[in-house]
């Protein structure tokens, strides 16, 4: 999020799902889309039908592979050397768009120096990747447009996340792929309401619409909105919190639908801090591995018995409705909330209905102060949409970038490695994954049955020839230990990972991939490396 | 596009150039019986059930017969009526006839176009019967394959390649002793099959039935809980339960597709493990409570912690309404930024 909101003035999703299809050149890198966003991949399936050119970018070989023109198998954590590299071809055989670079981008001079670093022989090097393949995917990408990047996970969750994004926003931006149809940089949002969630401001640093906290003419705003007194100090971070609880400056801590015990990077930690908290709310629709160290747990009613909007990947604010009472004595989460603040005795939430709650919404955040329950009652409406006349927008920057100056950031980047790479004791590097057909903990689709019975439990992925020199059969209960924690799991040997690489996903609580995985923060967003680190598996002895 | 006009039984009617004789008839509300045709694919023409006569003299499958201005098409002409009752005779003849305890009955295509053609118990006596008797495969959690029931219209196999490009299923076998299978006929649950149901979404007969066959009361229109597409959905209701989930065809995100989880993902909602009242700990241990002792402890706790002390995860989740008064409630109540989620993650 925070990389491309520097570069571009906007950190969601450019242009629109149903635009995908109809990309000449589509760039897949760090998205397992099939798995991850089935119904997208959809369109990038019928995109390659349609004869366009697909790349997918992935140390693994993924699904999309099967529908792919170039598959480009870069060693994990080097996609800033892999994007760059494309970036110089282009330039280099004068394939940019000079005119879009002219008119719509800022500090093109810097950056172009900054690709001196990038000649492809070293590029090749690093990447691992061969030179022609590299060159062959520039020109793809630089000369069939309209090109649409796509990414997720793979790109965001490393220490260098936010170079990555930058990465890919340089390369969209040097061929003029941004602000037209079918084109664009198109971050894929992980869960349900990701999008939402920072919209509205979950997030430390910006209220509702990303409007910064630390600016004094925003703190006026929502001191008279809301009638309180407001602090323009940033907050925490995510993992600052758990770094503070540790320490014991954090004492109550409010956990709504998450499950840390299982999703933190380098679990064990936030396992530790969260005992030192003296209290621990935890607010969910199950008794989750996290819920059960609470001191007190508030049942939330799910999705499917409450009203209100979800705002998906491409910035669409769409309506959920309530179709059966709330199970047991559960309420909706804004009601928890709006009982919590007036047993405190603050004013401010004498809500009815998440109707009147958009109403507030709209009038706080101009990207949804057009956004009324009445206006997305049968189709959802993509943000920016500032007033009832405003049809929202389906391509974003197509006039102007988001940026003070309106113009677009060329950045320039260097190389820096993964923060652990494999050596003698960890000689394997694990990636992280997801599956089909389970979601995030797994808190909820463990336990659909028909789900679990089609994939009931973790595997790691490993090559065969890696499981020949540790002498490991398919399905064999193996340890897997990196430098922070150690679980069991059973292996599936598949030409999947390329040597050397292994794969793991985090939906299962009997194998605690994330108590593997590194905590090493990107510096911008402090997004743990999760996809990434240095593991040993092992054989288990009786 | 530019239109065109065509006769079809005496009636004039405007059709668009590009589409089928087919197309056209169903855009103008008009009943062409037909099987192998669907309108997210492309035209098969393997049924023969939608032969029509075109000017007078040519036998066309209307499926497959791209629009001509000023074509005069018959649907009714008694070699029409012959061929087409042939075809569907043969079917139902090899088809169980267990209508009353299907689950497609009323819905099922080939009772419809047998109805329509007018198909009696004594047309089909001259016909051997051959209920194929291969066994069902119950392999997959959330869909059965009843060979008997098939057709062979290969709506199934063109959805799984067409629009799904996944291409688990295919033909295995021609002539009498065809039948849809998977590659190396395993089980369908261990080939490359996703489990989207798309298939059997799209199924005319009950060969590809869900094995959950409840069927709810009401549908409401909500939005896929579990990924950032936000496919849209229909909950299908009955009595305190979710027991269905339908793809919305009028959401743009999705046009109706499902992927597993959206369509088959819901037996969550009502399961026996929700909590259901306020839990707190006393001695240790997390024992049920109302929500006023829950609330009580809260308050205490928080009024002691406002400030620095605080912090609050919110979620990826839940609604932008709980999210919004969640940052709210942070800021203004406990008075810190502390606020964040785990989209970074
Ligand atoms: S299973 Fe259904 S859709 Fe597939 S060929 Fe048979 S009848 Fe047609
Ligand atoms: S359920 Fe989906 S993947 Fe499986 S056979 Fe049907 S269309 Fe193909
Ligand atoms: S149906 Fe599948 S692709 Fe669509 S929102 Fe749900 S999980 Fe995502
Ligand atoms: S519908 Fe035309 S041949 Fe089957």
């Amino acid at each position: 999020m925070a990389g491309l909101a520097t570069a571009l003035g906007s950190g969601a999703m450019t242009n629109s799902i149903h635009e995908i299809s109809g990309a000449k050149t589509i760039l897949a890198i760090g998205t397992n889309t099939t798995q991850a966003h089935p119904v997208l991949a959809l369109q990038v399936k019928k995109a390659a039908r349609n004869g366009a050119n697909l790349i997918v970018a992935n140390p693994k070989e993924i699904d999309l592979c099967r529908h792919a023109t170039i598959h480009i198998q870069q060693r994990p954590g080097t996609d800033v050397p892999l994007l760059m590299g494309m970036i110089r071809t282009i330039i280099d055989e004068g394939l940019a768009d000079q005119n879009f670079i002219k008119e719509r981008c800022e500090d093109f001079d810097q950056f172009k120096a900054s690709l001196q670093d990038f000649d492809l022989d070293h590029v090749s090097e690093i990447t691992t990747v061969p030179k022609e393949l590299i060159v062959e995917a520039a020109r793809l990408y630089a000369t069939s447009g309209p090109a649409a990047i796509l990414y997720c996970m793979g790109i965001t969750q490393h220490c260098h996340g936010t170079d990555n994004v930058w990465a890919i926003s340089n390369l969209a931006l040097i061929t003029g792929n941004l602000g037209k149809p079918s084109a664009g940089v198109n971050p894929l949002r992980g869960q349900n309401n990701v999008q939402g969630s920072c919209d509205m401001g979950a997030l430390p640093d910006v209220y509702p619409g990303y409007q910064k906290v630390h600016l004094p003419e925003n703190q006026q705003k929502f001191e008279k909105a809301w009638g309180a007194k407001l602090s323009t100090e940033p907050g925490l971070t995510h993992s600052e919190i758990f770094d503070d609880a540790y320490h014991g400056k954090i004492k109550s801590l409010y956990l709504i639908g998450e499950n840390p015990v299982l999703s933190e990077a380098n679990a064990n930690h936030a396992i530790e801090a969260m005992e030192k908290l003296e209290f621990l709310v935890v607010q969910d629709i199950f008794l989750t591995e996290t819920a059960a160290m609470a001191d007190v747990v508030l049942p939330a009613a799910s999705f499917a018995e409450k009203n209100g909007t979800f705002s998906n990947t491409e910035r669409r604010i769409q309506r959920i409705r309530q179709a059966i009472a709330p199970v047991g004595e559960t309420k909706p989460d804004w009601q928890i909330v709006c009982a919590i603040a007036k047993k405190m005795g603050a004013s401010g939430f004498e809500f009815s209905s998440p109707e009147e709650i958009m109403q507030e919404i709209a009038s706080v955040t101009p990207s949804y102060g057009g956004i009324s329950y009445d206006r997305i009652e049968s189709v959802g409406i993509q943000w920016p949409c500032p007033n009832q006349d405003h049809p929202g927008t389906p391509i974003l920057h197509t006039e102007k970038f988001g940026t003070p100056s309106g113009k677009a950031k060329l950045i320039p980047l260097s190389f820096r490695d993964a923060a652990e790479l494999p050596d003698d004791d960890y000689p394997l590097m694990l990636t992280t994954d997801r599956s089909l057909f389970h979601y995030h903990t797994g808190s909820m689709t463990r336990r659909v049955d028909g789900l679990e019975q089609l994939d009931s439990e973790e595997l790691l992925k490993i090559n065969p020839q890696d499981a020949r020199e540790l002498g490991l059969e398919d399905q064999e209960m193996v340890k897997i230990s990196s430098r922070r924690g150690e679980t069991t799991v059973k292996t599936k040997l598949t030409g999947i990972c390329p040597p050397g690489l292994v794969s793991m996903t985090f939906h299962f609580a009997e194998s605690p991939t994330n108590v593997l995985t590194n905590a090493a923060l990107d510096p911008v967003a402090k997004i743990p490396e999760t996809k990434v680190c240095a593991v040993r598996v092992e054989k288990i002895v009786a | 596009m530019s239109e065109v006009t065509i006769t079809i039984d005496g009636l004039e009617i405007k059709a668009r150039e590009g589409t089928t004789v087919l197309q056209a008839a169903q855009e103008n509300g008009l009943y062409i019986p037909n099987l192998c045709n669907h309108p997210d694919l492309d035209p098969a023409g393997l049924c023969r059930v939608c032969v029509v006569k075109m000017d007078d003299w040519k036998i066309a499958i209307s499926c497959k017969l791209p629009v001509k201005d000023g074509m005069v098409i018959s649907t009714e002409d008694p070699e029409v009526q012959q061929i087409r009752k042939n075809t569907v005779e043969l079917l139902v003849a090899n088809h169980p006839m267990t209508c009353l305890t299907c689950e497609r009955d009323s819905t099922c295509e080939l009772q419809k176009v047998a109805h329509y053609v007018g198909i009696k118990p004594d047309d089909i006596k001259r016909y051997r019967r051959s209920v194929r008797s291969i066994p069902m495969d119950t392999s997959n959690p959330f869909f059965d394959m009843d060979h008997s029931k098939c057709i062979l219209c290969g709506i199934c196999v063109r959805t799984c390649d067409e629009l799904q490009n996944i291409n688990a299923i295919n033909y295995a076998q021609r002539g009498v002793a065809s039948l849809i299978s998977t590659l190396g006929n395993k089980p369908i649950a261990e080939s490359r099959c996703e489990s989207c149901g798309e298939c059997v979404v799209r199924c005319p007969v009950a060969a590809l039935s869900p094995k959950n066959t409840m069927e709810p009361m009401r549908q409401v229109k909500s939005i896929c809980t579990y990924c950032g597409v936000g496919c849209g959905v229909m909950l299908g209701v009955r009595g305190d339960q979710i027991v269905s989930v339908e793809g919305d065809y009028d959401n743009p995100v999705n046009q109706g597709s499902l992927c597993v989880k959206g369509r088959y993902g819901y037996k969550f909602i009502n399961h026996p493990e929700r909590l259901k009242t306020p839990l707190v700990r006393k001695n240790g241990e997390l024992v049920e409570a109302t929500w006023d002792e829950a609330l009580d402890q809260i308050e205490a706790k928080f009024s002691k912690h406002k400030g620095e002390k605080f912090a609050a995860l919110a979620s990826a989740r839940i609604t932008n309404e709980d999210n919004y008064l969640i940052q709210k409630f942070t800021r203004a109540v406990m008075g810190t930024n502390n606020i964040d989620h785990c989209a970074r993650l």
